[in-house]
């Protein structure tokens, strides 16, 4: 009789959702001022948003409160507060008025954006404070004597938005802050571009030939002069600088032609208005200049609140609790030394390898190792740093400084500096080399006819420089930044976000696909849990529940939530007592009641029971009533996606980090169950990456989640995390996923394919411009007026092609 | 025919005056972020005036 079904014959009570979070108020319900809370942390909020005339938080979006941090104690921020961290926190400061900007992850509603900006209202000493939203930021102000910073995060704590403050605050490269350059050089170039249009409308119109206009004709080139000189020097300076690096390290990149052609166009322009033979082309190199500066920016959009360059500092904290003399201060963990005696709490990581001092510990190494159940160990046993105590708090005697830890070794492995990217294999990159080489040909024999043949030297000249202004590979080159600027907008609009556009091409040319198990395909935090034995009263239920919320073992916790429907027993219960690996045991009333392991309970295990699963058996008073079997839970629409990938003729694997309890029920998903790897440790997976490329030739997709993918997601062609909460840490890779969008995996790289599609569809259109443009440069005849108009309307087309051909590609993919 | 001269070169600087005008919005930071400021307008600014408000601001005002 499996738990389901009891709960289904309780009698249906009415709902009681919390006033603050919304969420159901499940095992108490505290009443105040005629609302319901579900938990003391709520209620303490409201309680400090009525003492401060806030309560209009709730009137703007509901119920979008969030309960604090329960792992807040009073001193949690006080290293905050030492000299060197507090400088290198605060972003500004003069003494009197101090500014610093966190980042909340928490942030999610507008509710939250108001009550943030209205911290003023609470202390005084706030001056104010504005909110980034897409970047999940706070900008605070404050008078500096007046309150502290540890104060000020305490405040923010109890509202119920801590802030993210790691090790990577402190030290380590900071995240790179927005370039506005790029807008001052479009802005420039815009404003040139429309002004030199303007002033060139009357050559358009053959006007102005008579000689009474002749002056007008000369203000007009030197105004046009003017007015290209910043576009040709700062706008323009990016093509340069990037085409003289390439050409000094002795090889020829997308950029070289580019800056050709704007340089030739220049030199012919001014040439023409100084001999007075023509109005010269200022008005397409600034059209060329602005065009390709808005199709970079929006291909090289990044993601604000998102980075894809953390590294394992922003997965530890700043500081952590030591033992001075009997006196427990907060430390920087980059100052803890060799004996160093630390304090590491519920749910905090373990910063620096030490020993263990308490008498047992509980660790939980999920995102470093893989493994998906804490590891039990005893006093006097090294404990790696990166691991999570779950229990009770423990202390540690430091071993080995924070930088001299295993994980820190693990980061400074040979792949970490390699460079993944080579603009210079992009398809656009290599189409041009072709498309250069031939346009300088055809110019160079046009040059000659004109000059030996048809003995016509200035006609030569032209058409030789108007053959490389109309072959600028602008039109090639906005073909690729419009195509992969528009779908990172689109992948981005289903949850996935790719770093940049070279990630979409290597993504198109994937041929396998590795996944990593826990976190990945499993979902963390859930499990299907069964009973499987005799009926359980209400009373042995309410029993079970109680006595397992003693227990923070994640087994434990996966019971109690199962059992949602049942309240927990506020009884104090007699003689707790948890053995770890083992089970807990406590007396209910009279009655001693045992959960754990079949050896806990006393029971012979028979042969046929089966190992894909963990059992949690029970024994009230010595008689076993039977047993929970807990097994992972993994992401609905995994085998669909699986299925899917090898449909379309991908090859699959499951690079695990946990024991195979799994195996038999991963073998139908992944049809084989030679793909399937466990027990790998960090380096077997990167190792086996590595095989797959050089041996077997493949591009290979990693999809992880935890540090100990970190390595492998490096190594891979291309690297997904995989997140349900975009902004909390995810190692280096080169794109993000949200958990709940890994299904769309197959439709992502389907559109990658049709990107590369229509990027080369494209190039064919501007090359019907191109050549267009050719024969009436080879003829001599490419007027100012013709190039002027070319140049917009082949930029126009494209860029609208590009963008009704990947919209419609994505509508045809991503079928929501 | 000097009247073209004055005119383009007066047009020439009040378009730059608008360029000027958008490099000092850049500066300033107004297209660091373009999404929080279309939620902050509305949310509008109503205060519930409390004992404990208007202390704050008497206490303010005389600070």
């Amino acid at each position: 009789m499996n738990a389901e079904k009891l709960r289904t014959e309780k009698e249906v009570q009415t709902k009681h959702t919390c006033y603050h979070c919304g969420e159901d108020c499940l095992d108490e319900i505290i009443v105040q001022d005629n609302h319901e809370f579900c938990c003391d942390g709520c209620s303490v909020v409201y309680d400090l948003l009525k003492e401060n005339d806030l309560c209009r938080y709730y009137s703007i979006d509901g119920a979008q409160g969030i309960s604090p941090d329960k792992a807040y104690f009073k001193g949690k921020y006080d290293y905050l507060d030492l000299p060197e961290i507090s400088e290198k926190m605060l972003e500004f400061t003069d003494g009197r008025l101090s500014r610093v900007n966190w980042q909340i992850p928490k942030m999610h509603c507008s509710s939250c954006i108001w009550l943030l900006e209205q911290l003023y209202r609470i202390n005084p000493a706030i001056r104010s404070s504005v909110v980034n939203f897409p970047e999940k930021k706070v900008r605070i102000t404050f008078e500096a004597g007046e309150i502290d910073l540890s104060e000020l995060a305490g405040l923010i704590t109890r509202l119920g938005y801590e802030p993210y403050i790691s090790l990577n605050d402190v030290e380590g490269k900071q995240i790179k802050k927005w370039n506005r350059t790029r807008l001052y050089k479009i802005g420039i170039a815009g404003f040139a571009f429309g002004n030199i249009m303007m002033l060139s409308f009357p050559e358009y119109f053959h006007l102005g030939n008579s000689s009474s206009d002749q002056n007008l004709r000369t203000m007009f080139g030197i105004l046009n002069f003017a007015l290209s000189l910043p576009v040709f020097f700062y706008c323009a300076s990016d093509f340069f600088k990037s085409a003289w690096s390439a050409l000094r390290g002795k090889y020829l990149n997308i950029d070289a032609p580019i800056a050709l052609a704007l340089l030739c166009v220049f030199l012919t322009s001014i040439y023409q208005i100084v001999s007075e033979t023509g109005p010269g082309y200022f008005d397409s190199l600034a059209g060329a200049v602005f065009f390709m500066l808005v199709g970079r920016y929006f291909q090289d959009k990044t993601y604000a609140g998102i980075s894809f360059e953390r590294d394992y500092k922003s997965y530890f904290p700043v500081a952590v609790s030591v033992f001075n003399k009997g006196i427990e201060t907060r430390k920087p963990i980059t100052d803890l030394s060799p004996r160093d005696q630390i304090v590491v709490r519920n749910e905090e990581l373990i910063p620096a390898d030490s020993v263990l001092l308490s008498s047992r510990a509980m660790i939980d190494y999920s995102f470093v190792s893989g493994e998906s159940e804490p590891v039990e160990r005893n006093v006097g046993d090294t404990i790696y740093a990166g691991g999570k105590q779950t229990g009770p708090a423990i202390e540690l005697e430091v071993l080995r400084e924070v930088s001299q830890s295993y994980l820190t070794q693990l980061w400074n492995h040979d792949t970490f500096s390699k460079e993944k990217e080579d603009q210079n294999h992009t398809l656009a990159a290599r189409i041009n080399k072709y498309f250069s080489v031939i346009v300088l040909i055809i110019a160079a024999i046009t040059f000659l006819v004109w000059f030996i043949i048809l003995k016509n030297p200035e006609t030569a000249f032209r058409a030789f420089t108007t053959c490389l202004l109309v072959a600028c590979p602008c039109a090639l080159l906005l073909s690729s930044t419009f195509t992969n600027g528009n779908l990172l907008g689109l992948f981005g609009k289903h949850r996935f976000y790719p770093k940049n556009a070279h990630t979409i091409e290597r993504l198109a040319h994937i041929d396998t696909v590795v996944f990593d198990k826990t976190g990945t395909i499993t979902q963390a935090n859930e499990a299907d849990v069964e009973f499987i034995g005799r009926e359980l009263s209400d009373e042995e239920l309410v029993m079970i529940k109680t006595i397992a919320m003693q227990s923070s073992h994640p087994l434990s916790r996966m019971i109690v939530k199962s059992l949602n429907g049942v309240s927990a027993s506020r009884r104090s219960l007699g003689q707790y007592a948890e053995s770890g690996g083992a089970g807990i045991k406590a007396l209910w009333g009279k009655k001693e009641v045992k959960l754990g392991s079949a050896k806990w309970v006393g029971e012979k295990l028979a042969e046929n029971i089966q190992n894909d699963a963990s059992h949690v058996y029970i024994s009230i008073e010595d008689n076993i009533c039977g047993y929970f079997t807990i097994k992972s839970k993994y992401r609905p629409e995994l085998e669909k996606t699986i299925k899917s990938l090898q449909n379309n003729g991908y090859q699959t694997y499951l690079l695990s980090g946990d024991k195979p309890t799994d195996k038999a029920l991963l073998k139908p998903i992944f049809g084989h169950d030679y793909n399937l790897f466990f027990n790998q440790k960090p380096e077997e997976k990167l190792h086996f990456i590595e095989n797959l490329q050089s041996k077997l030739g493949r591009n290979v997709l990693m999809v992880g989640d935890g540090l100990n993918d970190a390595g492998a997601l490096r190594q891979s062609d291309v690297g997904i995390a995989i997140s349900d909460d975009i902004n909390n840490f995810s190692p280096s890779c080169d794109a993000i996923v949200e958990g709940s969008q890994l299904a769309l995996l197959p439709a992502y790289m389907k559109l990658a394919r049709s990107g590369q599609q229509i990027i080369k569809v494209s190039f064919g259109i501007s090359l019907f411009y191109n050549i267009a443009g050719l024969t009436f440069a080879v003829s001599g005849n490419l007027s100012p007026v013709i190039a002027a108009i070319l140049m917009p309307v082949s930029s126009v087309t494209i860029v609208a092609f590009t963008t009704l051909a990947s919209n419609l590609a994505a509508r045809k993919w991503i079928k929501k | 025919m000097t009247a073209f001269y004055v005119m383009i070169i007066a047009s020439l600087l009040i378009a730059l005056g608008f360029l000027a005008a958008f490099m000092w919005s850049v500066k300033k930071g107004h297209y660091d972020d373009d999404y929080t400021p279309a939620v902050r307008i509305l949310l509008d600014d109503h205060e519930i005036l409390t004992t404990k408000t208007i202390k704050q601001k008497s206490d303010q005002k005389t600070l």
